[in-house]
């Protein structure tokens, strides 16, 4: 089913979300990867807080590639999600309602989604040039010495996912392989 | 003997790095394009589809393709009779990919150091592999590789005993494994003898020969052609969200190997497989 949404994203519509749905987001987004995660996770470890309040919102597990002049990002598709898979659940537990990447999640990851009834969207892997046009600005708002993995807030517009595993527990990786194995 | 300045190697790398990532080669192309028509699952050929308008606008408006642009492997084949002069072969090679990825604006996805992980900023150093072939020219390879599809390659060192079955086993391990983490459609490149080195690099460089073609060798054509259709019954499928394509390719390098062993190498590449092939 085809949806339309905003972000942030509250619970209050994650929780509506099924696997298989197709949704286009428009709003704002961050992004972080490996090294902004374990900053976030060194920063929790030591009692402090995090560079942005993630209640409700949608991290994006992407890196871009640096923006030719006039633009606001170069190219920007997902990454593999699991690399983050040991710092999910906490960021899940602490509000964060939206996970956006591609690839499988462990157990841990699907199980606090079920907890906190959020959600995991994959977009294309390796569709990044399109992607890029669904970005209509991006500001470095944290971690700035990291480069491509710095913290940036992404406002998007119609931005194309497809919802992987939803809060009742489904995992459209686990069904749809299913649907065409001979 | 033939001269050949550094500089001209310099100016094809630079070069050929920002055209692999911008640019389709022909064989993915057509094998792009033959996959979109056929698969079957309505998201899989959505996803093809989306793959398609991707391509057009990386072209167009000179976004990479993917924003992981890679680790820049390169294989020179030098000729026995070319003098190379002007400077240091390798930091020639290292500053065309520095040239290429600072100038085309492309991801720097290179730390200095895998433990303390500070970036390069400029995606230095290249992997290079260097062999000396017959003949006066060079022959470059540029094959920029993303770690999505990167991670989820393998090595096995199977006993002799596990025989071909042992290699089928192997590579559809590997690409069960990879699922939607190599973002597939993919292209597995597979090396089968040699030493534990060997049959990676055996399988990485497979990813270079083209797609749609096939080994020499009967038996490996056999299972290139057999390995090709049992993944694509897996129904991993575009995105890994179920279809009937999941690879593109299957191409398989053999070399001979010990009485004790039989090593099987899977690298494992994504739908853009960059390749570009130069002789200079």
């Amino acid at each position: 089913m085809d949806k339309h949404i905003t972000a942030p994203i509250t619970k209050e519509v994650s929780r509506t979300l099924c696997a298989g749905d197709y949704i286009y987001i428009t709003g704002t987004i961050y992004t972080a990867r490996d090294a902004a995660h374990k900053r976030m996770d060194e920063a929790l470890a030591k009692g402090e807080s995090l560079p942005i309040d993630i209640v409700d919102q949608a991290i994006y597990y992407m890196g871009p590639s640096l923006a030719r002049e006039g633009r606001p990002i170069g190219s920007a598709g997902p990454t593999t999600a699991s690399r983050m898979d040991r710092y999910a659940p906490k960021l899940l537990d602490l509000g964060l309602t939206a996970m956006i990447g591609k690839g499988k999640r462990s157990p841990e990851v699907l199980d606090a989604i079920v907890r906190n009834g959020s959600v995991y969207l994959a977009a294309v892997g390796g569709a990044g040039a399109l992607l890029s046009k669904c970005i209509k600005s991006s500001e470095v708002v944290a971690y700035d010495d990291l480069g491509t993995e710095a913290i940036r807030k992404l406002e998007v517009e119609n931005f194309p996912v497809i919802v992987v595993a939803d809060c009742e527990g489904n995992n459209l990786y686990e069904t749809a392989i299913k649907e065409y194995q001979r | 003997m033939r001269t050949i300045d550094v500089n001209e190697i310099t100016k094809n790398i630079k070069e050929m790095c920002i055209e692999a990532n911008h640019y389709l080669s022909k064989d993915m192309d057509i094998a792009m394009k033959k996959a979109t028509e056929s698969e079957e699952a309505p998201l899989g050929k959505q996803i093809l589809n989306q793959l398609q308008e991707n391509l057009k606008i990386a072209v167009e408006d000179m976004i990479p393709i993917c924003q992981d642009t890679g680790m820049a492997v390169i294989f020179l084949e030098v000729g026995q009779d070319v003098h190379i002069e002007g400077g240091d072969l390798e930091k020639a090679i290292n500053e065309g990919v520095r040239q290429g990825y600072v100038e085309g604006f492309l991801r720097k996805s290179v730390v200095g150091d895998p433990i303390i992980r500070k970036n390069t900023k400029d995606n230095t150093p290249a992997v290079i592999h260097y062999s000396i072939v017959k003949g006066d020219k060079v022959k470059i390879k540029v094959a920029p590789k993303g770690f999505g599809s990167e991670n989820m390659s393998r090595v096995f060192m199977l006993k002799p005993a596990d025989g071909i079955e042992g290699v089928k086993n192997a590579i559809l391990t590997a690409v069960k494994d990879a699922g939607p983490n190599a973002c597939p459609p993919m292209v597995v490149g597979v090396g089968v003898g040699g030493t534990f080195e060997k049959c990676a690099l055996m399988a990485k460089e497979a990813l270079t020969r083209e797609v749609g073609t096939h080994s020499d060798i009967p038996w490996v054509k056999d299972l290139e052609e057999e390995m090709l259709e049992e993944i694509n019954n897996l129904g991993i499928g575009p995105g890994g969200l179920g279809g009937t394509t999941t690879a593109l390719a299957v191409n398989v390098n053999t070399y001979p190997t010990h009485i004790a062993g039989l090593p099987v190498g899977i690298n494992i590449c994504c739908h853009v497989n960059r390749h570009i092939i130069r002789e200079v």
